[in-house]
């Protein structure tokens, strides 16, 4: 029997079946830029050969070989060994003979692999016991940090005061551009919706209602949390998990120091303060964003869009939209803190922190928003 | 003749993530004053049984004990103390990289014995001096060399005068002549001041060089294979260890 493949148009493979001997004859050039040639002829003739034949091969013909040869030798000297049967590659040139010989010199290691159970009931259950340990982990996360957060309100600050300095200028002054122009562009965008509708009703002046309470209560905290967890909380993660891969958090446990106290309760204590500062210069700038509008495009003076602001404007509309930042900026600090400081020890896996850290603190967020909104309406506020 | 007391003993430890064994059964002492070497082929857990040793992974089995304190028996608080007892200068130095070089040896005395800035601050200049980068206390850790980072991470792993000093990997990433000056400092501080030191290396010239007693972890065993004085381990009955020590071949 005699099979015969030219795998592209310059390498050629020409497979034959003898008395004990399955031969295989080479030819042209096994060059990677040729790609890769099969070694399936070879492992049928062996199939359908009894136990014990040998391969031998015939390189008469080859005019060049390199990695793309030896790959091929390599995949048939594995068939065979699965077979049992002997390589006889004596004739090869001997640059392919010693590469070969190299590649079998250490068999492949067989590792022990649980056998996986593909059953919905297991895979749930897989999911689910992930999540309850992600979810434990967590609680013991909060829990050192609330510890720790009680040691600083005893007044035994153990973090340096330069880390916290740091920590708010990072949250605070580094992130006013960005919070600037999008509570800017928001109020415009929302002042541009309420006008098409409210126009239909000659009421253009409530414009200055709905963007005044809808900027300082809902729309200047939550797109500033959400500002923050992008930047503030994926810069917390990526920084920690740096430090967690090299070895820097460990050397601070070594050294008996608390990596909650010293990493994470700064970053948290920086963005709790600095997130209600930042929502109070976003409410400015969305009532500045919907001013222009006004003025611009519905003919108000500003004087009288600002006087409508004033008196449809509650301090309780400010001050809930306040003490919601605090809360964003617990969440947005904690989940940047925990994905960094629980990273494991690969830059892969610092990306994946700060990724895990932006999606997860965006999620807080809105939930945190969802239950004070829930709240403030059972409370009648 | 009686043998002093064990400074370190590890009873029958077995080292595990999960179900998966990294090692196990390890029982060795280390004497007060001895320089004591972990050796083994790559991933057989030496790094790893470190890590063990200082508190930082907590062991499937067995236990670490100081001075016969035990360091996993007992509840944090004593774990913590005992963490007073030893420095570690990590494989890539783990300075803070926030922090210059001062600040780094400085942050530990501050913290752990409450010293004020100044007394910190001319204490890390010392063990900064001792480690040849007087000069280099304004420095942050980017902006010197490999050897540097290692010598001040050893000035940092100083700072509390430790009873122990653990080296995970010391001359990784040196080049001859730093690796040859840092075992000489390390050989230096074991005779100024009776540190005991544990070295976790597969660095055949400082095993011979620095080590009193070793032991050998086997990766395919998941157990240590051998133990005793690095020159007379060459004649271990055990082929892989005497290839080991040789650079032959099994």
């Amino acid at each position: 029997m005699t099979v015969s493949t030219a795998t592209t148009n310059v390498a050629k493979l020409e497979v034959s079946r003898e008395a004990g001997v399955v031969r295989v004859r080479l030819s042209g050039r096994f060059t990677l830029d040729a790609g890769l040639p099969s070694a399936d002829d070879v492992e049928r003739a062996l199939a359908e050969a009894p136990a014990g034949t040998r391969v031998v091969f015939e390189p008469s013909g080859l005019e060049a070989w390199d990695s793309a040869l030896v790959g091929f030798l390599f995949a048939v000297a594995g068939h065979a060994a699965a077979r049992g049967s002997a390589v006889d590659a004596s004739a090869l040139p001997e640059g392919a003979r010693r590469l070969l010989e190299l590649a079998l010199a250490v068999p492949a290691r067989v590792m022990a692999q649980e056998p996986k159970d593909d059953a919905l009931t297991a895979r749930v259950g897989t999911v689910a016991l992930r999540a309850w340990r992600t979810a434990s982990d967590a609680l013991e996360f909060l829990g050192e940090t609330a510890a720790a957060a009680w040691t600083l309100a005893r007044g035994r600050t153990r973090f340096r005061r330069v880390d916290l300095m740091h920590a708010v200028e990072s949250a605070g002054v580094g992130a006013l551009g960005i919070v600037a122009l999008i509570n800017l562009l928001i109020g415009a965008v929302l002042a541009f919706v309420g006008a098409v509708q409210l126009q239909q009703f000659g009421a253009a002046i409530f414009v200055a209602n709905l963007v005044g309470i809808a900027v300082t209560r809902e729309l200047g905290p939550i797109m500033t949390g959400i500002v923050m967890a992008g930047r503030t909380g994926a810069a917390f993660a990526a920084v920690l998990g740096t430090m967690t891969v090299n070895e820097e958090v460990d050397a601070l446990r070594t050294m008996g120091l608390r990596p909650v106290e010293f990493l994470v309760l700064p970053r948290v204590v920086a963005t709790a303060l600095m997130l209600p500062a930042l929502v109070a210069y976003a409410d400015l700038m969305g009532i500045l964003g919907g001013t222009f509008v006004g003025v611009a495009v519905l003919d108000l003076g500003a004087v009288e869009y600002l006087r409508a602001t004033q008196s449809s404007l509650e301090l309780r509309h400010v001050a809930i939209g306040l003490v919601k930042s605090v809360a964003f900026g617990v969440v947005v600090a904690l989940t940047g803190c925990y994905y960094g400081i629980r990273c494991s020890r690969s830059a892969a896996a610092v990306g994946e922190a700060a990724t895990r850290a932006v999606v997860m603190g965006i999620v807080f967020v809105v939930i945190v928003n969802t239950v004070f909104t829930v709240l403030l309406h059972v409370a009648g506020l | 003749m009686s043998h002093p007391p064990l400074h370190v003993e590890v009873r029958d430890l077995t080292l595990a993530f999960g179900p998966h064994v990294v090692q196990s059964d390890l029982r060795f002492g280390i004497r007060r004053g001895e320089i004591f070497v972990i050796m083994g082929d790559s991933g057989c857990g030496k790094s790893t049984l470190m890590r063990h040793m200082i508190g930082l992974n907590r062991p499937a089995r067995g236990d670490v004990l100081y001075d016969g304190e035990p360091m996993w028996e007992g509840d944090e608080d004593a774990r913590e103390r005992l963490k007073d007892r030893f420095g570690v200068l990590y494989q890539n130095a783990a300075l803070w990289s926030s922090m210059t070089l001062e600040e780094n040896v400085s942050l530990p005395l501050a913290e752990r014995k409450a010293m004020d800035a100044d007394d910190a601050r001319a204490v890390a200049r010392l063990k900064l001096a001792l480690v040849g980068l007087a000069g280099f206390e304004d420095h942050h850790p980017a902006e010197i060399s490999g050897g540097m980072r290692k010598r001040a991470g050893l000035a940092r792993a100083m700072a509390l005068d430790p009873e122990i000093l653990y080296f995970d990997e010391p001359s990784a990433g040196l080049d001859p002549l730093s690796s040859r000056r840092l075992d000489d400092l390390i050989l230096e501080l074991r005779d100024s001041s009776g540190t005991t030191i544990v070295l976790v290396t597969h660095e055949l010239p400082s095993i011979f060089e620095l080590g009193d007693n070793a032991v050998f972890l086997d990766a395919e065993r998941k157990t240590m294979i051998a133990q005793g004085p690095p020159a007379e381990m060459k004649q271990s009955d055990e082929p892989k260890v005497r290839a080991f020590l040789e650079r032959g071949r099994l």
